[in-house]
């Protein structure tokens, strides 16, 4: 394989699998302050401990998400050495402000988070948790602008000839409120509040079927259940806005995403379908004319298709892109009718009383996993053959002083810890569910059974 | 210009300072996880690792910072940088993963073998990592052969040259004489008397490489020490940093630690600053040909960059100051575990 697509699949692992972990976190940052608003308000111990079991969980997620990500912060570097010559200047800013405005923030905060519930005040504490909500918001905020400014480079000049091209910054803000950053954005924040609100409905729905901690289950399904519904709902509007965008500023990836080819035809909308990529034909489910009236407002005006574009400008994975983008639509859309059916139910005070719907809550976990990785592949795919939109091929992005043997022992290395530390993942994870929000007295007697809490520093 | 300094070289030393800061706060977590095998019992283990409990991942971040000053303000030095070094780097990475892993994991089985397999890969890690680390610097104190398009033309052996290793070593005693040190600051009774004995000896073994590692650079690489000597001023750096390191002994046995914990700062602040004072104005000395080192000038972003640049470092550095000056207060002291401990 070449050294191109070996740090390709190199990079595309790494970054998924990093992808697993923060949007959980910030997703159970929003609900671990909603659940300590709760307690701090109404002063019960059952929002109390259903904090400080979501705490627990927390840390551990976050240790993997901060583990996964030091790794990507110098994969520019190691792998793509052009590509950050080309874009330092820009892109590097980005990357500073989030180390020094995002990840300070978080993983100072996190201390108090997970150890200071018996040294600081409830106040203090609650503030620490919020803190901590706003850093991985804001991790979010500086790597999704940073990506976006490669989708539609903004705000800046392109110095040099040839190998010593670079773009520099002539706008700051231009830089940063590029075309798409905003708009995609909000997209990955609500994937990520719905990524951590269905993981919290999964392991309630798991105690309810179980008939397990009930007097903690319910309430905390309720609200998980409120923040889904509410934002699997935002994320439709909030995708049509980003589908939109891509429209106007991405063409190609536009047209790729719809397996739409026929520059002179009008373009129908996919429910579900195929691509076949040599024959030029898409065929499956459609709302006639659905794309002309995304595009043009209008059910009859024609697209610009792939056939429009020079072979070697547009993305080659059609019908990849076709249906990770599909599949995203239809968890969006699913997660709509399930949420919004639950709420029902709740209405009717019948929320917790069929178990066919506590078991689909259960595997609900892995729906906005999968669409947030979906989402991404759809948008990074559909980029292709460019690593900044319109200006830098991958092709010509890579290190030149990488061999692709290197990479590959790299990549062998990342896939056997990686494959390693997932198993130990889940396996703590599920250990730590079973045992249950009761873990709590668990541990006490853990501490006592070495003798801490009466004299903590024999050693 | 900025005050009377260009930002090329404002840059240069904020870079500096980051990872000046690092070395100092990540450097005692790594030291302390070094040295975890030294504490034999289940319950002296978990002390430590709860003593830097709350406070290794803010650390940490001030390596995800240097990063992004590196890559922001010399994106060439960064490019180069990192994929010369390629395995050694992704070693390090790797290091860190299993770091960060292991202290998230050992606490969350009450298994003593479970317990035990952690505490084996943590402190093989933080070795690895401090090893690493130490190589990295070696290496760039050193130079390394660039080609015109300053990309590295060596292999996976140039790195593994005597000085380098020397180097390594050398980092690893200093990281575990301080890691020592914090450690003793946070403990008590018979367990802060076994660091001390500890602290005593990795400091003995810390002037055993650095002496080594000083006769090394004055006999075979000379342009390591030409600025120093060539201007006496300098020499302040490695006086204040000898002093310090003889304080050492000195205040641990009046059981200053505190003192021996800031002593054991400046040593490692002086010594990196002495490698700056060498580098500079090179980010990457080119061994083969002086014309091909990366410097700050040709590595630079541009002016409008280095000044977006320092006003988020500006902005920047005193919330991070505050709010991990607030993190440190809190859990001042020595450790006390509870429920919420590891
Ligand atoms: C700020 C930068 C950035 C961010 C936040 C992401 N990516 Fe990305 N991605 C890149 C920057 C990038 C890149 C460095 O620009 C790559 C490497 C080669 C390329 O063409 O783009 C890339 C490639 C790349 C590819 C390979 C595409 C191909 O070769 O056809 C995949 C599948 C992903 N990424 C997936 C993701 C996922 C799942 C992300 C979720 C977090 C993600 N990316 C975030
Ligand atoms: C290539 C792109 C990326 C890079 C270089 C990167 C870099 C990093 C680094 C260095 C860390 C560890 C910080 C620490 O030590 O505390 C981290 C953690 C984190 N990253 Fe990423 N990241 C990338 C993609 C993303 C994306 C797309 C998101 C969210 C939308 C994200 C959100 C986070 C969050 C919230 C954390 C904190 C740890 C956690 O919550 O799991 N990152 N990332
Ligand atoms: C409900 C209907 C949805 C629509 C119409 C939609 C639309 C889109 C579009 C057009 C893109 C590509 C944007 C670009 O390339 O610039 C995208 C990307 C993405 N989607 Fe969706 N999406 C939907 C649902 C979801 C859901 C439910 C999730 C996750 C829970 C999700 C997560 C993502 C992510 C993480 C990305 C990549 C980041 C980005 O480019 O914004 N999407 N989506």
């Amino acid at each position: 394989m070449s050294t191109e697509i070996l740090a390709r699949i190199q990079f595309a692992f790494t970054i998924a699998f990093h992808y697993i972990y923060p949007p959980l976190s910030i997703g159970l940052g929003l609900i671990l302050v909603i659940m300590e608003g709760l307690y701090l308000k109404t002063k019960r111990e059952v929002y109390k401990t259903m904090t400080r079991f979501w705490i627990k969980i927390f840390a551990l997620i976050f240790g993997l998400g901060v583990a996964t990500g030091i790794i990507m912060e110098f994969e520019f570097g190691t792998n793509w050495a052009v590509y950050s010559k080309y874009v330092g200047d820009v892109f590097g800013s980005a990357l500073a402000a989030e180390g020094i405005f995002a990840f300070a923030i978080e993983s100072g905060f996190l201390g108090i988070l997970i150890f200071g519930w018996n040294r600081v005040s409830s106040t203090v504490h609650f503030i620490s948790t919020i803190m901590v909500f706003f850093g991985s918001l804001f991790s979010a905020v500086w790597i999704v602008v940073a990506n976006s400014w490669q989708q539609t480079p903004a705000g800046f000049h392109i110095v040099g000839k040839g190998l010593d091209a670079r773009a520099e910054i002539t706008d700051f803000w231009a830089m940063v409120f590029n075309p798409s950053s905003m708009q995609r954005l909000t997209h990955v924040w609500i994937g990520a509040f719905l990524a951590g609100a269905f993981l919290v409905l999964s392991v309630n729905a798991y105690y309810i079927l179980k008939n397990r901690h009930l007097e903690i289950a319910k309430p905390a399904f309720k609200i998980a259940l409120a923040v889904a519904t509410f934002f699997s709902i935002a994320q439709l509007i909030a995708g049509s806005v980003s589908a939109e965008g891509v429209s106007k500023n991405q063409p190609a990836k536009l047209a790729a995403m719809e397996g739409h080819f026929d520059s002179n035809a009008v373009a129908p909308m996919y429910l579900f379908g195929w691509v076949d990529e040599n024959k030029q034909r898409t065929s499956g489910v459609n709302i006639p004319g659905g794309l002309s009236f995304l595009v043009h407002k209008d059910f009859s005006k024609p697209v610009e298709g792939l056939n429009a574009i020079k072979p070697e400008d547009r993305p080659t994975q059609v019908n990849a892109i076709f249906q990770f983008y599909h599949i995203m639509i239809i968890i969006g859309v699913a997660s709509i009718f399930l949420t919004l059916y639950a709420c029902w139910l709740w209405k009717k005070g019948k929320l917790f009383d069929k178990r066919w719907l506590m078991i689909v809550f259960v595997w609900g976990v892995l729906l906005p996993q999968i669409a947030n990785q979906c989402g991404w592949f759809t948008a990074e795919m559909g980029r292709q053959p460019w690593v900044v939109y319109g200006l830098l091929r991958t092709s010509d992005a890579l290190s030149a002083a990488v061999k692709a043997n290197e990479i590959l022992t790299s990549l062998i290395m990342f896939t056997l810890v990686y494959a390693t530390l997932f198993v130990l993942f889940l396996f703590i994870m599920n250990r730590k569910i079973k045992k249950g929000p009761e873990l709590y007295e668990a541990d006490d007697e853990e501490t006592d059974h070495f003798g801490i809490r009466e004299n903590p520093m024999v050693t | 210009m900025f005050l009377g300094i260009d930002y090329n070289t404002w840059w240069f030393l904020v870079f500096g300072a980051i990872i000046t800061g690092y070395a100092i706060l990540d450097g005692f977590d790594l030291g302390a996880g070094a040295l975890h095998l030294f504490l034999k019992k289940e319950q002296s283990r978990r002390i430590a690792m709860n003593a830097i409990g709350p406070v290794w991942d803010g650390n940490e971040v001030w390596l995800v910072i240097g990063g992004g000053a590196l890559f922001a303000g010399f994106p060439v030095a960064y490019a180069a940088v990192f994929s010369a070094f390629y395995l050694p780097a992704f070693i390090f990475l790797i290091g860190l993963i299993w770091r960060a892993v292991a202290i998230e994991f050992r606490s969350k089985e009450p298994g003593l073998r479970w317990r035990f397999a952690w505490d084996f890969i943590y402190s093989f890690a933080c070795i690895v990592v401090t090893l690493s680390l130490g190589l990295m610097l070696g290496n760039v104190a050193l130079g390394l052969p660039l080609n015109a398009q300053q990309e590295f033309t060596g292999n996976m052996l140039t790195f593994f040259n005597p000085f380098s290793i020397l180097v390594a070593v050398t980092t690893l005693a200093l990281f575990m004489m301080h890691g020592a040190i914090f450690l003793a600051m946070k403990t008590e009774n018979r367990l802060y008397t076994k660091l001390t004995i500890l602290a005593k000896n990795f400091t003995v073994f810390f002037i055993v490489t650095f002496a080594l590692t000083t006769l090394y650079t004055l006999l075979y690489v000379p342009h390591m020490s030409d600025r120093i000597r060539s201007n006496p001023a300098y020499f302040i750096f490695p006086l204040i940093m000898f002093l310090a390191i003889a304080n050492i002994p000195r205040l641990l046995k009046k059981s200053r630690y505190r003192s021996a914990f800031i002593s054991s700062s400046i040593t490692i602040a002086c010594l990196l600053i002495a490698v700056a004072i060498e580098v500079f104005p090179n980010l990457l000395y080119a061994s083969n040909n002086p014309a091909y080192s990366i410097t700050i000038q040709n590595a630079a972003s541009s002016v409008k960059t280095m000044k977006i640049l320092l006003m988020i470092a500006l902005i920047g550095t005193p919330l991070v100051l505050i709010y991990t000056g607030f993190v440190f207060w809190t859990f001042k002291g020595k450790v006390k575990l509870d429920e919420t401990s590891y």
